[in-house]
Parts: structure tokens; sequence; C-alpha cells
């Protein structure tokens, strides 16, 4: 039982909670509480030293909108955040209910009549942007991922495939991907052209966007974890006269697994960090925005509500890394490479 | 010394004293003609293997022996056929080998299995890609599972390599290459990275399986023991670049045989000594000479 835990715990990445359950198992105790003390009690004591520091700091700068906020102020506007996105889905509920009694009512009177349903169009909360930013990265990255994991392979495999390709890559690599906006944005709206279209345009820019840089640390990553694939084991895959496809889907791929999260790991790095920015120059509906308007709008909140959105990134950074660990924990069979 | 001269006979020699029918035949069972090799380096080509000519009768038990560096695994690799002989060739039962094959299945030196499969899932691979064709899902895993209670692997078969030692993973390399049913097996210094009692077990049970399934097999090996102990012949290699066969030693000790009993044996001593004579006085190591 106690060992099925701390197996899980290991796998998901919270190895520091380790020593709690076998304290609680009664296992050695002065160890335990000396392990907590690295896992937790000193992260715990960094973080209350950084608040200090900052709420100290903090109130000697004063800005054109008011003394920098401290970190009761920026919780504070956590809290209103939250509160704001509460009151728009009670209003938006209000909404429904109110178009449905409507409805209801002109089909009482005329079983024939013509209802509208209209999508309710309330105020954009930072809970929704947070949504916005989440579902574009994901996209851009996983359409970078399906993209940079085949050529990968196929670089891996082919010298002269990788040797074509290298320049090319070594090239774009370097770009920022604030450089490729504009493009991206001209020619989307050139090319996406709908009456009915699926998405905004603006996500398919931001989307479009991340996967131009998150394509590279993978691509790169997986050619050379292919290339550099222990030649005997390949061996054994020509002994017993594997076909090329099984060959890759059997002996590549899987030995390749580690370093490919790896590169996929910061594939998805570089492309929350890309998406912020790109939100913030185009416009586009995300996080980025959040912080944008908020600079433009300067109240006295505006402040303490962007650092609270900074923070937040960064958060939601460390999650989405955390989820590929976990992910990669779970996947690949090499269980040492993920820290 | 004469009494070993009776077993140490040259390439050349061997053919003239074997048994009637095989002269008769004449064409052995795998045979290596005029084999070299040339790699090609910065410095321009280096010629690992010189005419290397080898002869083996179905069912023997031969040893590759000789200092590191000397070519004997590129030897193997070519009756392997991962590489590819730049002048001569290798006959198998009457054919060219141009590419590899599961009929000539390889033991790799440090064990080759796939970390993500479990031990029955390494051999289940191999068994799969070979059998397909030939045996239902219920034949495959009864054969998988006979191979590995070959080796006493049953208990751990659904381990992953990295939860078992060093001399149970080289026991299902093994394994998973005798499951290919091979006509030759290759083992490249199978028990190189282990440690001697480890060593010594599987030894014993390669002897052991080998005296129930007859395959033809080429071993290559740095510890003459072992050589002496496992084969019907020990090749000898002169040192590279464009190393050679030396010399052919034949091994006539009764099976099965008995490393405790071998020990004191004279027989065995004489032979052990022939080849650290080669070794040792007629092809010291160039760094050493």
């Amino acid at each position: 039982m106690k060992n099925t835990i701390i197996n899980y715990l290991e796998m998901a990445g919270m190895s520091w909670l380790v020593p709690v359950v076998r304290l609680s198992a009664g296992e050695n105790p002065r160890e335990q509480i000396s392990e907590m003390f690295t896992g937790i009690g000193l992260p715990i004591i960094a973080l209350v030293a950084f608040l200090l520091l900052w709420a100290g700091a903090a109130s000697e700068v004063k800005t054109s909108l008011g003394v920098l906020p401290g970190p009761i102020a920026v919780w504070e506007q956590g809290e209103n955040l939250w509160q704001e996105y509460k009151a728009e889905r009670i209003k938006e509920q209000a909404f429904y209910e109110r178009q449905d009694v409507r409805n209801k009512k002109k089909l009482e009177k005329n079983p024939d009549a013509e209802i509208k349903v209209r999508d309710y169009t309330g105020r954009v909360t930072f809970i929704d942007q947070i949504w916005t930013s989440l579902i574009t990265v994901f996209t851009g990255f996983v359409i970078a991922s399906l993209i940079a994991i085949p050529v990968g392979v196929v670089c891996g495999l082919s010298r002269n495939m990788y040797g074509a390709i290298s320049p090319l890559i070594q090239i774009f690599k370097p770009v920022s991907p604030l450089a490729w906006l504009p493009i991206v944005t001209m020619v989307v709206s050139a090319v996406y052209v709908s009456d009915n279209p699926m998405f905004e345009k603006s996500f398919i820019n931001s989307a479009i966007t991340v996967t131009l840089c998150s394509l590279w640390p993978t691509l790169i990553n997986t050619a050379m974890a292919v290339s550099s694939i222990d030649k005997d084991l390949i061996n054994v895959g020509r002994v017993i006269r594997l076909s090329w496809v099984t060959q890759i889907f059997k002996i590549a791929i899987p030995a390749s697994l580690p370093m490919i999260f790896t590169g996929l790991r910061i594939s998805l790095g570089i492309g929350w960090m890309v998406l912020i920015a790109a939100e913030m120059l185009a416009q586009n509906p995300g996080l980025g925005k959040f912080v944008w308007d908020e600079f433009q709008n300067g109240s006295s909140d505006s402040l303490a509500r962007i650092m609270f959105a900074v923070l937040t990134i960064g958060m939601i950074g460390f999650l989405l890394d955390w989820i590929m660990i976990a992910l990669q924990r779970v996947l690949s069979h090499d269980k040492n490479s993920c820290h | 010394m004469s009494t070993i001269a009776m077993f140490k006979r040259t390439e050349s020699e061997m053919t003239e004293t074997m048994p009637q029918n095989e002269v008769k035949n004449h064409i052995a069972f795998l045979e290596l003609s005029d084999v070299s090799i040339e790699f090609p380096t910065r410095k321009g080509p280096f010629k690992a293997l010189d005419n290397v000519n080898l002869k083996i009768a179905k069912g023997e038990f031969i040893s590759i022996i000789g200092h590191s560096g000397c070519g004997k695994s590129t030897v193997l690799n070519i009756v392997a056929g991962l590489y590819k002989a730049t002048t001569g060739g290798v006959i198998l039962g009457g054919k060219e080998v141009d590419e590899p094959g599961p009929d000539r299945a390889v033991v790799f030196q440090n064990h080759s299995l796939l970390p993500w499969l479990s031990c029955y899932q390494n051999v289940e691979l191999a068994v799969k890609a070979i059998f397909k064709k030939r045996m239902t899902k219920a034949e495959m895993k009864a054969w998988i599972e006979h191979n590995l209670h070959l080796v006493h692997m049953d208990h751990a078969m659904h381990k992953y390599p990295a939860e078992i030692s060093g001399g149970m993973k080289q026991r299902v390399g093994i394994v998973r290459a005798l499951a290919m049913q091979p006509t030759v097996l290759l083992m490249d210094e199978p028990f190189g990275a282990l440690d001697a009692l480890t060593r010594a077990h599987l030894q014993d049970s390669v002897m052991e399986i080998q005296s129930d399934l007859k395959n033809t097999v080429i071993m290559i090996t740095h510890d003459v023991d072992e050589a002496v102990l496992l084969s019907d012949k020990i090749v000898m290699m002169t040192n590279g670049p464009a190393a050679t066969v030396g010399e052919v030693l034949h091994v006539e000790l009764e099976r099965p045989r008995d490393r405790l009993q071998l020990a004191n044996d004279t027989q065995y001593n004489a032979y052990r000594a022939e080849v650290l004579k080669f070794l040792y006085e007629r092809q010291r190591r160039p760094a050493e000479g």
C-alpha cells in the first residue's frame, strides 16, 4: 500500500510528498523529517523570503499608477478577477434563462413562431483568457509535434535527408516568434477565407506562430535521438528482418522516446512563452491580451492585475512542464531521464 | 609438444585429414572463402581482414579467439550479413550470404535487449517476426515459454531488462537467438561482460542446450578456458591489421564436459597451453611487442 502510493507520487513528479507518506507509515521519523525539511521546508522558507522581499521593495517604488503592489494587493486582485468571472457566469445564466422564458412564451402563443437563440456576448474575463491561451498553445504544440516527430525520424534515419534539411533548420530556428507574426497574419488573412469560419482568425494566427517556434526543439531532438540509437538494437531488427515500418515503430521510436520527450518539453515551454508575446503584440485573445489591455487601461488596480497575470502565466508554464514529465514517466522506458 | 601436435592442424591439413564423407562433399555446411574486408578511414582504406578461410561442419561448435582488435567480431558480422566482405564471401548450406537473417541469429555482446520490452516481449518480437505465418498465437506463446524455460527464465519472464541481473539478461539474449531456430548461432563474446561465476554457469547452460539442439555455433571469445571447454574447433586469429586465421585447433574432448574434472586433465591442459602459446608467443600484442 505504502509502496504503491510512493510509486504513484514519484510517477507524478511529487517526490517531495514521499517522506510524508513514509512518516505516516512510521518509518524512521528522524530521516523522514530531515527529508521533509529539504523537500518541503526549504522551498517554503525561500518562498516566504521572496514574498517579504517583494513586499518591502514594492512599497519603495512609486509609479504613475501609484505604489508598486505588494503580494497582498496582488492576491486581492486575484480574488477580484475570480469574482468578476463568477459574476459574469451568473449574468450569462440569467441571460439564457431570460431567453428561454421569452422563447417559450412565444411558442405558447404561436407554435410556428420563429425563435431566436443568441449566444451570450458578455465581457471576456481573466479565466476565459486563460482557457483561450491554453487551447491555443495546445493546438499549436500538437500541430508542431505532428510535423516535427515524423520529419525528425526521417532525418535521423537518412543522413541525406538531414543534410538537406539542416540548413533550413539552422536558419529558421533562431527567428523570433514576433518576426513571424506579421507574415503569419497576412498569409492567414489571404488564405483562410470562409463565410462561416470554424476558428477565429486570431486563434489561427496565434496557433501557427506557436507551431513555427515549437517545431525546432522536437525536430532536432528526434533526429539526434534516432540517429544515435545503439547500433546493436538496429542490428537486432535487421537480423529478424523487420520491415522498415515495424523497425521504426518497434525500435526507432521507443528507443528515442526519452530524447523526443525532452524536445517536446522544450517545445511546449517555448510555445507558451511565444504565445503570450504574440497575444500582446497582435491583440489576439488570451493572457497576453489581458496583460496588454490592463496596461493600456491604467487604473490603480492594473499593476496588481498584471502581476497576478504574470504569476498565473508562470504557474501554468510550470504545470504544463509537470504534465509533460508525468507523461514521459508513463510512456517512456527510461524512467531516470526525466528531471 | 608431440601430443599437442596431433591435435593442432592448420586449415589446409584439416581438409586432408577430414573424415572420408566430408572430403567427398568438399562443400562444408558453412564456408568462408578468401574473405577480406576494408573499412574506409580518413587515412585511406583500412584492411581489417585478409583472406580468411574457414570451413565449418553442421553441428560444430567453433570458437574464434584472438587479441582484441584483431577482427574477430568482424568475421562474425560478415557471417551474420551485417557487414559485407570487400572480396570473397560466405556460403551457408549452398547459398551465398548477402543480408542478415534469422537463419544466422546473433547473440550480441551486451545482450541488446530492447529495454522497453519485458523478457517475454523481447523474445516475442523475434518469434512474431519470423514465425507469424507458420505458427498460431497459442503456438507462439508456447514456443516462447518453452525457450525461456530452457534457460530457466520462466520465473522472471515478465520482468524488464532493467530489473534483472546481467547474467539473466544474457540468458534472454541467447534465448531470443535460439527461438529463431537458426541454422547457425553466432555469439559475439556472449559472456564477456559477466562475472566469473555467472559466466561458468551460463557456459554450462550453453553446453547443455547445445547437446540437445545440436546447433552449429560460432562464438567469439577472448577467454582461453571458455574456448577449450566449449569448442570442437578453436580458430586462432593473427593480429590485425589484415588479420587472418593463424591456426585451427581441434578439441577432441569427450562430451559432456565437466569443468571440474577437466581442470586436472592433461589433454585439456595441453589444449589450453597450445592456445596460450599462440596468443602470447606467436601473436604478442603489437603494443607489448
